[in-house]
């Protein structure tokens, strides 16, 4: 009896000690806070009142701003939102994520990018590469994950001329 | 001290002239001082009033320098038929001739002390109290052969006039080695200069092995072609006797280095039209324009038909020894050389840029008049070089004349 | 007639002499104690650490007349096992010249009358990358990127066989043990050999005083990089200096919206730099000028 408890005993402890080890692969970057959009965070002060609809559809009532132009022919909304609980999203293999951690959902299926984005050679980092706080711009900083192609930007103003005299236009 | 004596005398010699010597130095006076006033507009400024620019960051100044250095190693071309092959009829007027170098390199001197931007900062350049980057600085270099050809080319003519002031023989076991020092000195001066812009792996132009010929064979037309006016010049001035003859000859050695000039000139555009790689734009912008630019192609072929019409002047006996069509060459000669040397030397290594864009340099009225000034100050100085060495080697200013007059 | 020569002579000896001395006790006395210690300033290798602060306190004061701030003007050496190198994504770059401002703001370039920029921005049409001549530096559209066009960002590349530091007469400029190449402002005479030799253009020049608004002067500097300059002395990127040597990002890094621009630690194994030259292919400019460039460019995707 006493060998049964220590065998079930030492399963247990092997069993969390996995576990720990299987969190502990998913490292931890130092991020900034999720550009959310002002007060839609967190979810669940709207949500969790509310009954789900997991139909696939083209949402009529609320977020009707968010077009999806991100493999919308594959997938939807609660593929990637849990259905259950809002404030987290959700992996294809079932667990849960904080928005902080959405890279991960993002590494599924953009995996050279998620690898050079950890090493820190795809995004940006700003703060102090040494001896000081370093920051790692998440993946949705940059790109909207409902529409993430990169929008095209208004450069700055072209370098004067050789011989172009007098301060810059409107500076 | 004597040489304080001769000194003093020859303050009165630069003092005393006829109506045209006045009139000729209060010229270049006036625009000496002109010159002055923009440079010293350029140092409150900053080289911003010139034209020069990131793109083209030399300019009038360094093509005016390159150009000035090849004439100031000219002077060799005098010193060896007279002090190597003993050719008399130059031999009197060697010390002439070196005067002239030294007035060159004063100009020259002068061309790169406007160019630079911080002239208070020049004692950094001075080793031993800066720091002078030799031997890994071809500008060290040049600073150290420039100077030492100025000290070479004044210490030389000054002995030698001293002692023909005092009517005495001067020590030839000093003077003759001095002088044949300047030979390879002359050529070194050109040839350190070239290096200067050759070792420049940045400007494909000016990276190529034939820059220190090619310059070496301009130096020996330019020079010797003002040298052959100013001896004129000279000779209806003062009577001194410099023969037809040693104008003809050095006409002749001319002719030899043009052809060399233009043989290299050949050899270049072969190379570069031919192999037709990248590196054809500098070339391609002198002689036909890049990108709609076209700015010095007359230039160009201005100073290629000078060049070319000069050569078969002075190649030609009958052109070449008669004083009209002699001069007409040197003439010529002068403008193509300077043309080719200057701003068709300069600014094609900075055009186009090393990313690929086209500045098209044109200097502006304060550099031409900074450049005015600076080759009026050269010829005052060979102005009052002349005043002095003339009555020396004419015989009518010599110590034992001066000390009669005095006792009388 | 013996009289009247020596009378002109004696006058001409005269006046002369008066002129000279007039001259040098003018300039003499007009030369604060000041702008005396600046003339005789020794380049900054020489000079000994007391001496080092004797120049960043006069410096500072200097600073705080002509900008009305405090200035902090640092001399943090280069940290041992150090060379410093950047990564450039040129499948990334759109051509905003976010860096080209941003650096002129962090390192307190001239404004205009000159206008200085350290990064200049080219933009190239697509299937010639390494043909410059057909780059254009002006391009001004509504958006970046245009269709077609690949832009390249190019500053001083700091290279390892630099041949700026080779040319300079009077060697005011040269390469820190941390690979940064340098230019002591003090020193320099502006003989612009360097902007020649540099076939990278990576080399600017102070055409006339520098114009820099008070109120946009960045004061947290150092003495070889961000300083205010001068008229007619040389400068260039530094791999911002003054952040690096404490392990900040430097400014174009942190200011790029795209992350193509990266920066580490060639020599240690795990920065991103290493991982770039490992992990992608990277080309230099002009390799083939053997100068070693410190500035890698690669195509992430």
């Amino acid at each position: 009896m006493r060998r049964i408890l220590m065998v079930s005993l030492c399963a247990v402890l092997v069993a969390f000690c996995l576990d720990l080890y299987a969190k502990s692969k998913q490292e931890d970057f130092p991020v900034p806070r999720p550009p959310f959009s002002e007060g839609i965070f967190p979810c669940s002060s709207c949500h969790a009142g509310m009954e789900t609809n997991a139909k696939r559809r083209v949402l009529k009532d609320e977020h009707k701003n968010i077009v999806l132009k991100h493999a919308a022919e594959q997938r939807w909304c609660l593929d990637c939102h849990d259905a259950q609980n809002r404030d987290k999203l959700r992996l294809a293999n079932g667990d849960h994520v904080d928005f902080e951690h959405s890279y991960e959902l993002c590494g599924q299926c953009h995996g050279n990018i998620y690898r050079d984005w950890k090493a820190g050679i795809h995004g940006k980092r700003t703060g102090y590469f040494e001896g000081g706080q370093r920051m790692y711009m998440l993946c949705v900083n940059c790109h909207n994950p409902h529409d993430p192609a990169f929008k095209p930007l208004k450069p700055e103003h072209p370098p004067h001329r050789p011989l172009q005299k007098g301060p810059a236009h409107g500076k | 001290m004597e040489a304080w004596r001769f000194f003093k005398q020859t303050l009165v010699l630069v003092a005393k002239g006829r109506p045209v010597y006045y009139a000729w130095c209060a010229l270049l006076l006036l625009v000496m001082g002109i010159g002055l006033w923009f440079y010293l507009k350029q140092m409150e400024t900053g080289l911003i009033v010139t034209s020069m620019r990131d793109q083209v960051s030399w300019g009038l100044y360094i093509a005016n320098f390159t150009y000035l250095v090849g004439v100031a190693a000219a002077a060799v071309l005098l010193v060896i038929p007279a002090y190597i092959y003993h050719f008399d009829p130059i031999k009197e007027i060697v010390v002439l001739g070196e005067l002239f170098a030294a007035s060159s390199i004063v100009m020259a001197l002068l061309f790169v002390f406007v160019d630079l931007g911080r002239p208070d900062r020049f004692w950094h350049l001075i080793p031993g109290v800066g720091i002078l980057a030799f031997p890994e600085s071809l500008l060290a270099w040049d600073v150290i052969v420039l100077n030492g050809y100025l000290v070479l080319n004044v210490v030389v003519p000054v002995y030698i006039l001293v002692n023909s002031y005092y009517e005495k023989e001067p020590i030839q076991s000093f003077v003759v080695p001095l002088i044949l020092l300047s030979i390879p000195w002359a050529v070194g001066i050109h040839t350190v200069t070239a290096f200067l812009y050759n070792g420049l792996a940045a400007r494909p132009f000016w990276n190529a092995s034939i820059l220190a010929p090619r310059f070496l064979a301009s130096a020996f037309c330019s020079g010797p072609s003002m040298i052959i006016i100013i001896f004129q010049v000279i000779r209806w001035v003062s009577n001194i006797k410099i023969t037809n003859e040693a104008l003809f000859k050095m006409a002749e050695l001319i002719a030899y280095a043009m052809f060399l000039n233009i043989f290299l000139l050949g050899a270049e555009v072969f190379k570069e039209f031919y192999s037709n790689t990248i590196h054809l734009a500098p070339l391609l912008y002198l002689y036909e324009g890049l990108h709609g630019h076209t700015a010095l192609v007359p230039w160009m072929w201005l100073s290629l038909a000078f060049n070319i019409t000069a050569f078969l002047l002075f190649l030609i006996p009958r052109t070449r020894q008669r004083l009209a069509t002699l001069n007409i060459g040197a003439f010529l000669i002068i403008v193509g050389v300077w043309i080719e040397k200057g701003p068709g030397f300069v600014a094609p290594g900075f055009i186009p840029d090393p990313l690929g864009e086209i500045y098209e340099y044109f200097p502006n009225f304060t550099e031409l008049a900074i450049s005015l000034g600076i080759w009026a100050c050269g010829l005052f100085v060979f102005t009052l070089f002349m005043k002095v060495a003339l009555p020396i080697v004419r015989g009518d200013f010599i110590h034992s004349k001066y000390t009669k007059s005095i006792s009388n | 007639m013996g009289n009247r020569v020596y009378t002109r002579r004696e006058f001409i000896k005269t006046l002369s002499v008066a002129a000279a001395t007039g001259a040098a006790f003018s300039s003499l006395s007009s030369c604060t104690k000041e702008a005396r210690e600046e003339f005789l300033q020794k380049r900054f290798v020489e000079m000994t650490d007391a001496e080092k602060k004797g120049v960043i306190a006069r410096l500072e004061e200097k600073y705080l007349r002509a900008y009305g701030k405090q200035f902090q003007i640092s001399t943090q050496g280069a940290r041992p096992k150090t060379l410093w190198g950047y990564g450039l994504d040129l499948s990334r770059c759109i051509g905003c010249r976010r860096c080209v401002y941003a650096c002129v703001k962090e390192n307190n370039q001239s404004r205009y009358d000159p206008q200085l920029q350290w990064i200049r921005v080219i933009r190239l049409k697509k299937g010639s990358l390494i043909n410059l001549e057909d780059s254009e530096h002006y391009y001004n559209p509504q958006e970046v990127p245009e269709p077609g066009f690949t832009y390249q960002p190019v500053q001083c590349q700091h290279c390892e066989n630099p041949p700026c530091v080779k040319v300079c007469p009077v060697k005011a400029t040269w390469k820190e043990p941390d690979g940064i190449v340098v230019v002591d402002y003090n020193w320099c005479i502006g003989c612009r050999y360097c902007m020649a030799a540099c076939p990278y253009k990576g080399r600017v020049f102070n055409w006339a005083d520098p114009k820099l608004p008070p109120e946009e002067a960045n004061t947290a500097v150092h003495y070889l990089g961000n300083r205010p300059r001068y008229r007619n002395v040389v400068e260039k990127c530094t791999f911002c200096i003054q952040r690096v040597r404490s392990g900040r990002y430097p400014a174009c890094v942190e200011a790029c919206p795209t992350g193509s621009r990266k920066f580490g630690n060639l020599l240690d194994e795990n920065s991103e730099i290493r991982y770039i030259i490992q992990h992608k292919r990277v080309f230099r400019m002009k390799e083939d000028l053997n100068t070693e460039p410190k500035f890698y460019y690669f195509f992430a995707t």
